[in-house]
């Protein structure tokens, strides 16, 4: 038997990106707009993070009665109540916010009380309570990590690389950005804190993954200098693209078994982490890449800075 | 040429001999943990509340409430100033009383106004209102500042207001004395190490790990269990008070104990109040046998109740618990004995909680309850266990692919670099007092994907620099050379959102951003330092005519 076993990449893959990136392009801003106009119209499905509210999850040790419950709840002055199921038929989760002006914590006591006298036994092994005042602070701080750390990549790409380059990261980002909020718009996943620790990683996925790609662009720029960029932008894809493709499958087969077995809390996360690996690694070849056609880093500078620090060499 | 520094070889076996002994314990179960000796590390992973079950409570302290109460007591004493008497224990011949009107605290108690009738009295009254005055106290001693803020408004009307810098500093004593008094009370029940912080300016974390009851929890600490006696006001019929025609001084409150009597009319100004407890204890009534509380006065209570009891035989007073009154019994005869009991349709339980609040103090203001989460800790354990196998599942897969993908050898010490990895991680997070949490676990496993990665840009920029022509040894060398830029580069952006994501983070999101920030450093250890070791040790032994990959 001859290793390697499996060669998922011909070990000189001459792919034309750049001719396809007009037609990704497009696919790109429909996809884009469309997450958008799901986004406003579909609207995302907040959990009680950053709604506020109640969740209480019940397990008796009989099948529950989900009508039963559904109107008992309903006659205690609750506001937005749902029962719905919950992976058994003996389980059920239970959300409501408080009647206006009542104290939240005191309602889900009231509400544990009503449900221990209707299922004598019953468990309750969740029980979550975010008043208004924290969902809205969750909220704030959310928006505001995710805006810090935009911000805070794009920065060190332009300071290890050039202005355009951190503007094709910054378009790379955004379009990730997008693309799984309108995905969590259209599949109505709840989105809580986690998501946005999601949405975190998926950013720290997809700028490494266009961190390498614009590594080798730099490295082919210098040892090239007459290359046209649309060519220097195919051959650093095709000469990183099986490095791109094994560490998208190994972190792939990874939240393979989280999501399989992780219980609901975490496949919520695994299933936009891996929708982010796909979304991440396309885009920093069809995204971050192309943006470079549109708005070409110097390369006049890019020479000069080689040159000096190669003149500050003893 | 592929010369590794005898350094690097020696760092990379004391890193991975100190994280074995440091992850070690983790595996160990705690009866034997607890036999071993105490030189030994012991410690292990602290599992966050999802994991381990248990409750979260974060309270907020309603300072406004101990604003009020300032500026009530500041609304009694300027009458008494105004009209000239002196204040108990002083000295000096009366002042002449100032003529005044409208005297009140504005509903939302924030500021006290008072009109006085004859304008040129106005200097003197101010004079006489600051007196009141008392010094702020910052962090280290007093800031110099007054407390109240005197305006006059329009006409001859004085708004009294407290000053923002007394508001603060109210609010942090509001808060660390909440704190004491919480702790006092956990103590007393003997609930299991719970971990009592203060975030922010005026918020309170509770902690309650493992089984527990979050209902009585939440009673026990989010009390006021402000404990107060008081005169009943019997001046008017309680049908007249029903009506609303409720005489200055007094106050309507509910007993929700008795519906023969669902409201007491009482004076305001307490007899007694909690504070002079010095003993509380659950027990029964001796001629009823209902549960009840009895208490025990300090000297100064004891005194001032058996005044109160001794001039007003055969008139009732209330009990009153947090604004609610627990019974209002006759008083039959003086009682001097500086102790009684509370009776109030007690259970056994309600009375040992109460005896419980009572002997721990009342909080100085509400607790409100922001935000609660329990887990039970059967959840906690099905976490556990999800995560191991979600975790076993990922790292099969990956040694499957990477033995397949880069052959026996180079797949072989990717593996090894990653075993060491996981282990680093946990001995770092125990040495550190990490909390792990369920996202912490899906970080641990999106670690075990993405750290694989740095082999993964080592390994395929060797075979290009072996495709380009060089020899083994210079294309081991130049791989790894030009490799490491690149894995830095990309480290870098994944640790700046980790750190955002534990600066931003709360609770279990935060035990996430520990495992990916930990998981970045020590992936940059074992990728870089450990697999340039292995691969050299494995090109010096085989002397290979090419790269395996």
């Amino acid at each position: 038997m001859k290793w390697p076993f499996i060669k998922l990449i011909p070990k000189n893959t001459q792919f034309g990106f750049v001719r396809f990136s007009f037609p990704a392009a497009i696919v790109s801003v429909v996809l884009c707009m469309g997450s958008l106009v799901a986004c406003f119209t579909l609207g995302l499905n907040f959990g009680i993070d950053f709604k506020g509210g109640t969740v209480v999850e019940a397990v008796w040790d009989r099948p529950i009665n989900l009508a039963q419950v559904r109107q008992q709840i309903g006659n205690m002055g609750l506001r937005d109540v749902g029962v719905q199921d919950f992976q058994e038929p003996t389980q059920a989760m239970i959300r409501f916010l408080p009647p206006d002006g009542a104290d939240a914590s005191a309602t889900v006591d009231r509400v544990k009380g009503e449900l221990r006298t209707m299922m004598p036994g019953v468990k309750f092994p969740r029980v979550e309570v975010v008043g208004p005042k924290v969902s809205e602070e969750l909220g704030v701080n959310g928006a505001l990590a995710l805006g810090i750390a935009i911000v805070l990549v794009v920065l060190y790409i332009w300071t290890r690389f050039e202005l355009q380059m951190g503007f094709g990261s910054i378009v790379a980002l955004a379009h990730d950005i997008i693309l799984t909020l309108g995905f969590m718009a259209v599949t109505q996943l709840d989105f809580s804190l986690t998501t946005i620790a999601a949405l975190l990683t998926i950013i720290g996925y997809s700028m490494n993954d266009t961190v390498v790609v614009f590594d080798r662009m730099r490295e082919n720029m210098r040892k090239y200098k007459k290359m046209p960029l649309g060519d220097i932008i195919d051959l650093s894809t095709n000469e990183t693209l099986s490095r791109t493709i094994i560490t998208a499958l190994t972190t792939f087969l990874a939240l393979l078994g989280l999501t399989v077995v992780g219980g609901e809390t975490m496949q919520v996360f695994t299933i936009i982490m891996l929708f982010g690996v796909f979304i991440g690694t396309y885009s920093s070849i069809y995204v971050a890449a192309p943006v470079l056609i549109l708005w070409p880093p110097k390369r006049g500078i890019e020479k000069a800075v080689a040159k000096t620090a190669a003149d500050a060499r003893p | 040429m592929l010369h590794v520094a005898r350094w690097r070889v020696l760092a990379v076996i004391i890193v991975t001999l100190l994280g074995l002994i440091f992850a070690l314990p983790n595996s160990i179960p705690a009866s034997i943990r607890s036999a071993m000796p105490s030189f030994l590390p012991n410690k292990t992973v602290n599992l966050g509340l999802d994991l381990q079950g248990g409750s979260y409570l974060m309270f907020e302290v309603e300072a406004g409430a101990v604003y009020k109460a300032r500026l009530e007591s500041v609304a009694d004493d300027l009458s008494r100033e105004l009209r000239g008497q002196k204040r108990p224990g002083e000295l000096g011949a009366a002042k002449r009383p100032i003529a005044f009107s409208g005297r009140g605290l504005s509903p939302d108690g924030e500021v006290v106004r008072v009109t006085i009738d004859n304008s040129a009295d106005i200097p003197e009254a101010i004079k006489r209102i600051a007196a009141l005055a008392s010094p702020v106290v910052g962090l280290s001693g007093p800031t110099g500042g007054s407390d109240l803020e005197i305006k006059q408004a329009a006409g001859s009307v004085l708004e009294i207001r407290l000053t923002q810098e007394a508001k603060i500093s109210m609010t942090r004593r509001a808060v660390s004395q909440s704190i004491e008094v919480i702790r006092r009370r956990i103590d007393e029940t003997g609930t299991k190490e719970p971990a009592i912080t203060r975030q922010g300016v005026d918020r309170i974390v509770v902690q309650a790990p493992g089984e527990s009851d979050p209902e009585k929890l939440k009673r026990l600490v989010g009390q006021t269990a402000r404990l107060t006696f008081q005169m009943v006001d019997e001046s008017i019929s309680p049908a007249e008070a029903a009506a609303g025609r409720i005489p200055p001084g007094s106050v309507l409150l509910a007993q929700p104990g008795d519906p023969n009597e669902p409201f007491v009319l009482v004076r305001r100004r307490a007899l007694v109040t909690g504070d002079n407890l010095t003993k509380a204890d659950p027990g029964f009534d001796q001629q009823t046998g209902v549960p009840s509380v009895t208490f025990q006065f300090d000297g100064a209570g004891g005194r001032a109740f058996a005044r109160a009891t001794t001039e007003n035989v055969g008139k009732r007073f209330a009990i009153v618990l947090d604004d609610k009154v627990l019974s209002a019994p006759s008083i039959r005869e003086p009682i001097l004995a500086g102790s009684g009991q509370i009776t109030g349709n007690f259970t056994i339980e309600s009375a040992n909680e109460l005896a419980t609040l009572l002997r721990a103090g009342a909080l100085p203001a509400p607790l409100k309850v922001m935000e609660q989460r329990t887990v039970g800790p059967e959840l906690g354990r099905d976490s556990i266990n999800a995560g191991a196998t979600a975790g076993i599942i990922a790292m099969l897969l990956i040694v499957v692919f990477m033995i397949l993908a880069y052959g026996l050898v180079f797949g072989g010490i990717a593996i090894i670099a990653l075993a060491v990895n996981l282990i680093l991680i946990i001995a770092a997070m125990t040495g550190v007092g990490a909390t792990l949490t369920l996202p912490g676990i899906a970080g641990l496993i999106l670690t075990i994907g993405a750290a694989v990665d740095a082999n993964v840009l080592i390994y395929e920029r060797m075979r290009e620099e072996e495709l380009a022509g060089r020899s083994t040894a210079l294309a081991i060398d130049a791989g790894f050379k030009r490799a490491i830029v690149t894995v830095m580069d990309a480290n870098v952006t994944a640790l700046l959102t980790a750190l955002i994501l534990f600066y931003f983070g709360a609770g279990p999101v935060r035990g996430f951003a520990w495992t990916l920030s930990i998981g970045v450093i020590t992936s940059l250890f074992t990728a870089i330092l450990m697999t340039q070791v292995l691969v050299a040790a494995w090109y010096w032994r085989t002397k290979p005519k090419r790269l395996p990959i």
